[in-house]
């Protein structure tokens, strides 16, 4: 048996127990710090290991190793160590600078990446389950604010339903077609001239529970509340790393498993992915507080990047997977804004404490502004290029209509994003913000940077994307 | 290897899952007083897949189903752990864990 395959994950989890009783030995309020280092220090350590770390199958196929697993751990690895830099800062003022804190987020990380290694449901369910356990308590970290409490118990009630939907769909996938295997789901498909409608059900309620972990229309009620509730460090992991994962699992499962089920389930997938842009950028306009605005922006992406799925090709794949890593870049460069929202001392979250911000730190508006445009989609920034690649391959897959409503969204999308930038620039000056912390401003700039120059890294990326979305379309 | 599933067949067992996956849904959504009757609905919704993977399990002579249930019964006692942290973080803050009270955030 091929251990090694598993060696990153088995680093991760080790070191998360390491951390955790370094944790544990250190004098209570200092031990926040070092754990947090330890924590950066994990990440890319296995993220290296993941790098380098072989093809295969192991542990009796239940863990796949490709080039698909390998990009998908490193955005997510990618996505856990930023909100880390992020919280660093972050967590000492709002008070939540307890150890526990990062090593959740390691677990979490974890969980992410062995769903995107998954060669089984139940390794799925597993890995699921891993990640949304820590984040409820993530978004419940806060424990003396009453709305990170309802957060959490928001997110909890609605999680565990998800994943109790999820679970009844494997067990009726298994039951129907005999196996767990993602292999053997793919040879009992393809076999049967009538699919049983047992197999059928057991697909649409797995799609459902994934669908509800990427906030996607009509299972997003959720996603405002949650991002507005809980600590702003911790909404930004969750928009990054665990749906970075959750598209892993969605992608592999309906390439390969039920991949000859295509023309089942492409309409759902149609219909959702517009219903979520549509509604992404629609619910987003009225929105008085940025929390919210930024998970009614992330409901949309959701919808752009599924497109890639919809098309059922490799080079949607391709197209979903550039997009992601565009998505996780802005997005964490948008929140470390949000995170630097702080006057005398208390954080602020109203998009009109945004005014006059060009006047009083020109740094950070315009990194905002960096953001707001290339999340609106504008060339030449990192997300035009995200929704280029996915539209392109709708188009190739003769999916017109669906291309045509994400590009009528995007324009109506850009409306309240540009609005933004406006407050920021041409408002009336509110009092100045508070200084923000050294890492808050570091992650701030870099993503700005690798928002901006995204073109020059783009070859390298959409081939990566090729190879990983090939190792799925064998 | 011939268990009770030879003489009553799958239905029986399916329909028990299917019956308490509904109770479980509809106890989630139509109860508006007490959020530990939630709790206790996510419970049902996990135990109604275990028993539909119990079921398959012996039906087709896969051990694999089974194994599911174990860790499946592990995950349930984490998640209903943690949810009692979470509604006792919340009675702590706001003093009721009416679930029309969950109200603070909202548009």
């Amino acid at each position: 048996m091929n251990w090694t395959l598993a060696l990153p994950e088995i680093v991760l989890a080790l070191s998360g127990l390491v951390i955790l009783l370094a944790g544990v030995m250190q004098r209570r309020g200092q031990a926040f710090f070092s754990c947090a280092m330890m924590t950066l220090l994990a990440l890319v350590v296995t993220g290296v290991l993941v790098v380098l770390s072989p093809d295969g199958t192991g542990y009796n196929h239940i863990f796949i190793n490709d080039g698909f697993a390998r990009f998908m751990k490193v955005l997510s690895l990618t996505g856990a160590a930023l909100s880390v830099v992020l919280s660093v800062g972050y967590a000492r003022e709002m008070e939540i600078d307890k150890f526990e804190f990062p090593v959740l987020i390691v677990f979490s990380t974890l969980g992410t990446m062995i769903m995107a290694s998954s060669g089984n449901l139940m390794t799925l369910f597993v890995g699921l389950e891993l990640s949304s356990l820590s984040i409820y308590i993530l978004c419940a970290f806060a424990r003396d604010r009453v709305t990170a409490a309802e957060a959490g118990l928001k997110y909890f009630v609605l999680g565990s339903l998800a994943s109790g939907l999820l679970l009844y769909g494997i067990s009726l996938a298994y039951g129907f077609a005999g196996t767990m295997e993602y292999a053997g789901l793919q040879q009992a498909v393809r076999g049967s001239a009538v699919l049983p409608a047992g197999l059928m059900v057991g697909v649409v309620f797995v799609l459902v529970g994934l669908c509800f972990k990427l906030s996607m229309v009509p299972f997003h009620m959720w996603t405002p509340d949650v991002y507005q509730g809980a600590p702003t460090s911790v909404t930004a992991y969750m928009a990054g790393a665990p749906k970075i994962a959750a598209f892993a699992v969605l992608l592999r499962v309906m390439a390969g498993p039920f991949g000859s089920m295509t023309p089942q389930w492409q309409l759902l997938i149609e219909v959702v992915s517009a219903a979520s842009m549509v509604f992404g950028s629609l619910a987003a306009i009225p929105q008085g507080n940025i929390k919210r605005l930024m998970a009614y922006s992330s409901i949309g992406h959701m919808g752009y990047a599924m497109i890639g799925l919809a098309a059922g090709t490799a080079e949607g794949t391709r197209g979903t997977l550039v997009y992601l890593v565009t998505y996780l870049f802005m997005n964490v460069g948008a929140f470390a804004g949000i995170v630097a929202m702080r006057r005398k001392g208390h954080a602020v979250s109203r998009i009109s404490d945004l005014s006059g911000l060009g006047r009083t730190d020109p740094g950070m508006a315009l990194a905002m502004a960096v953001f707001m445009f290339s999340m609106a989609g504008a060339p030449p920034l990192a997300g035009f290029f995200g929704k280029l690649m996915v539209f392109y391959a709708a188009i190739n897959a003769h999916l017109y209509g669906l291309a045509a409503i994400g590009i009528i969204s995007s324009v109506i999308g850009a409306y309240y994003y540009i609005r933004i930038v406006k407050i920021m620039f041409f408002d009336a000056a509110a009092p100045a913000l508070d200084r923000s912390p050294v890492s808050v401003s570091f992650v701030s700039v870099g993503m700005g940077l690798v928002t901006t120059f995204f073109v020059v890294g783009l070859g390298p990326v959409a081939t990566a994307a090729q190879a990983a979305a090939s190792a799925l379309f064998r | 290897m011939h268990s009770a599933i030879e003489g009553i067949g799958l239905g029986p067992y399916l329909s028990i899952g299917a019956i308490l996956l509904v109770l479980g849904v509809f106890g989630i959504f139509v109860n508006r007083k007490n959020v530990i009757i939630i709790l206790m609905s996510i419970e049902l919704i996990l135990l109604s897949a275990n028993i539909n993977f119990v079921a398959f399990s012996a039906a087709t002579g896969d051990l694999s189903g089974q194994v599911m249930t174990l860790f499946v019964l592990t995950i349930a006692a984490a998640e209903s752990a943690i949810g009692l942290a979470i509604v006792t973080v919340y009675f702590r803050n706001r003093g009721s864990i009416e679930v029309d009270d969950i109200t603070m955030m909202k548009g």
